[in-house]
């Protein structure tokens, strides 16, 4: 198959390209980029073809449109094994390409956990039969994500898994916590922290303030997130292993990571789109769609993340995509589970950070693309010549009202139900395929 | 007539809104005075009971006060009920629903449920009571019997003592006392007592001494005795020889203050006997006037045509 994305705006900060130009594809590789130079445009050569009457070729008409590299999200929950009534691997993949991602990369809490090689195996073959997309699994740090011991990290690395995280049952055992970013420098792989300091955030559901004194819920402060990006900052900087700090929710974090990279600590972080979208305000009148693990912050937490994004401290952008099923959701605000399917919501939600002037869209396209590349080590987040062509096309224009029931993720959990939001993801070309919106 | 379906918070209560309810209660009031003591103004209607907490004063003066309207009521009881085979909460109430009922009273440990199921039922959901955020039929009771005591509730200096945090009787009268005009302000340690009530418009002391001077309403609540050992106070004697009020507190306050507690008491660690049963104690009065209060709050809301 031949395709050719014509007179699109390309966005490949991997080569520092930004403007007009075709990009060829052939087989599912990029085999050639060409930029226009001045105007009139030249075409493009299409390795002397052209006019050999070949029907096989297919050009997508990009004008007006950008063009960039499939976005990359490096926490996503894709529930199988185990919870396939939340979502399956075909499912969640599908929902990425709908994105506009290409590559996701799963959280090892399924059951079983994914905290040893069979599981990952599984899992990667899962992916290549039903995924519409790429999935790079995650593994977990210790066995059954006890916090006890370590898992088979080196074993798992060969198997696939591209990074190690106990997600939503941190470490608690600061030891540990030292000896995983001690021993996966050997396999050169980063461990991800979800910072959270489970004695201090107790039982609470939202954040402390206001709106849990208001509503009657108990609160989880930001200190409880603090305190653990914190000594995971100090552990990572007494090791000289990898951390990569997941969903930064609060001002507090974003600060001691700034400061923690000034001094050159082995540091990177992520955001999600929640957290610079939306306040604690959300989850008045109980609304379990918006309770989410860390918690809904304050006005004044979205701006430093916001700051945190613009001078680099957050380098990643990622949607921690977890999908319930209805009935879990439609329960006691005290039980319903936490999370947010956000696949489908997270490139309009990012991209007004470009419209507010927060980010550049160069910089949006290296936190949702680049930088999880570089961070993970994985051959993705580009348009370079000969690599897979993971494409997206971008209609920066056109709106859309959010509708959960539109979702193709099992997961209809949104607190965005009824947002328009503007700029949509048009095409996504993964593994050789071509999707159009 | 309230212009709403459902019963769930003072938050939700305009001002008018509460004096409407407080009016309306003082109409029934006298019918409780009566040798017959029964209206047939709700008859044919059905109330259900939907208590998943423990309640013996709640619950039965909610079925009192039905009963008075000569609407029909049905304790659901939770350990006997499909609840315990697992059914989910808005699937109980889905069935208590088709089984006709016209009112849901609920109380439940969760916070948050009666706006959960007022979402899914047609019914009037009344909020009997919701984990830590309010119990609204016991803040219009406390604000009927303090205006029946003292002409009127603007610019009066009532105190909240006890575990503020842990309290649902208390956010209910912060909210509907701090809308009525009074100043609010609220006494006990710290670690039972949110910051962020300050927010709310309401003072906050740490001492009794300094709490309850000028004070002309004393609001007492129940300790919670199963916090202790949780951390939020070393032990019921230490909570008692700080803020347990004791005549020679009492003497701090204004001299014609009133003493309430929504019960049940804890005779000796929040209260002391000798107040508690003595002259400044309106207790007795709080309980009479709950039912005429649940009356008028169903009389309110089965006026709105759905």
């Amino acid at each position: 198959m031949k395709l050719l994305i014509k007179g699109g705006h390309i966005i490949d900060p991997s080569q520092g390209i930004n403007g007009l130009g075709d990009i060829l594809i052939e087989d599912g590789k990029i085999k050639e980029t060409q930029m226009q130079k001045s105007p009139p445009p030249p075409p493009l050569r299409k390795g002397g073809r052209r006019g050999d009457n070949d029907t096989k070729l297919r050009t997508i008409d990009a004008t007006g449109l950008i063009v960039i590299p499939g976005l990359i999200d490096m926490h996503v929950h894709l529930r199988e094994p185990g919870f396939e009534h939340k979502e399956t691997i075909k499912t969640g993949t599908l929902a990425a390409i709908k994105g506009g991602f290409t590559s996701i990369c799963c959280m090892p809490n399924t059951n079983p956990v994914n905290d040893h090689a069979s599981v990952t195996e599984f899992i990667i073959r899962k992916a290549s039969q039903d995924g519409y997309c790429f999935v790079f699994p995650i593994g977990a740090i210790t066995k059954g994500q006890r916090g006890e011991e370590l898992a088979e990290i080196g074993t798992m690395r060969n198997e696939g898994c591209v990074a190690f995280s106990d997600d939503g049952q941190p470490v608690m055992n600061s030891l540990i916590m030292r000896r995983a970013l001690e021993y996966s420098k050997a396999f050169d792989v980063p461990i991800i922290s979800h910072c959270e300091d489970l004695t201090l955030s107790g039982e609470g559901v939202v954040n402390e303030g206001l709106m849990s004194a208001t509503l009657g819920l108990k609160g989880i402060p930001d200190e409880a997130e603090q305190i653990m990006v914190f000594r995971d900052i100090l552990l990572a900087d007494l090791t000289g292993g990898k951390i990569h700090i997941a969903h930064v929710s609060n001002e507090g974090s974003v600060n001691l990571i700034r400061s923690a990279k000034k001094k050159g600590v082995n540091v990177t972080a992520e955001t999600c789109p929640h957290y610079f979208s939306l306040t604690e305000d959300a989850v008045y009148g109980y609304d379990t769609n918006a309770k989410v693990n860390p918690p809904l912050r304050t006005l004044h937490d979205i701006n430093a993340i916001k700051e945190g994004l613009k001078d680099g401290t957050i380098d990643v952008i990622a949607t921690d995509h977890a999908p319930h099923h209805k009935d879990e959701k439609l329960k006691e605000f005290d039980a319903a589970p936490s999370g947010i399917s956000g696949l489908e919501t997270a490139f309009g939600l990012s991209l007004k950070l470009v419209n507010e002037g927060v980010l550049t869209m160069k910089q949006l396209i290296e936190k949702m693309a680049l930088n999880p590349a570089r961070i993970l080590q994985i051959d993705k987040g580009t348009l370079h010549e000969g690599a897979d062509a993971d494409i997206v096309i971008i209609d920066k224009k056109k709106e859309y009202k959010v509708n959960a029931e539109k979702f193709v993720s099992k997961g209809k959990n949104t607190p965005f139900e009824g947002w328009v939001l503007k700029g949509t993801p048009v095409v996504t070309i993964c593994k050789g395929k071509i999707y159009e919106w | 007539m309230l212009n709403k379906k459902d019963l769930l918070g003072i938050k939700e209560l305009s001002v008018e809104e509460i004096n409407l309810i407080l009016d309306t209660a003082a109409g029934f009031k006298d019918i409780l005075g009566r040798d017959i003591k029964k209206v047939p103004t709700l008859r044919g209607k059905t109330a259900v009971n939907l208590f998943f907490e423990p309640s013996t004063r709640t619950r039965t003066s909610f079925e009192l006060a039905a009963k008075r309207l000569s609407t029909d009521v049905i304790n659901f009881s939770v350990p006997t009920s499909s609840v315990v085979k697992g059914e989910s909460l808005v699937d109980t109430a889905m069935t208590v629903q088709a089984l006709g009922a016209d009112f849901v009273i609920i109380r439940h440990s969760s916070s948050g449920v009666p706006h959960l199921l007022a979402r899914q039922l047609k019914a009037s959901v009344i909020n009997a009571g919701d984990g830590t955020n309010e119990h609204p039929t016991q803040a219009l009771l406390d604000a009927f019997t303090i205006r029946e005591n003292k002409g009127q509730i603007k610019n009066l200096n009532i105190a909240i003592i006890g575990d503020i945090a842990h309290s649902r009787v208390a956010k209910s009268n912060i909210y509907s006392l701090t809308k009525l005009g009074a100043r609010v302000r609220l006494i006990g340690p710290p670690t039972l007592i949110p910051k962020e009530m300050t927010s709310i418009g309401v003072d906050i002391f740490h001492d009794m001494g300094t709490g309850l001077k000028d004070v002309d309403v004393l609001m007492m609540l129940r300790l919670q005795i199963e916090r202790q050992g949780k951390g939020f106070f070393p032990s019921t004697e230490e909570y008692s020889k700080n803020w347990c009020l004791t005549l020679e507190r009492l003497s701090l306050a204004k001299n014609d203050v009133i003493v309430m507690h929504p019960g049940p008491m804890n005779r000796g660690i929040e209260i002391v006997s000798e107040i508690a049963d003595g002259p400044r104690s309106v207790i007795l009065e709080q309980v009479t006037n709950g039912i005429a209060v649940r009356m008028a709050v169903m009389y309110l809301l089965a006026g709105v045509k759905r």
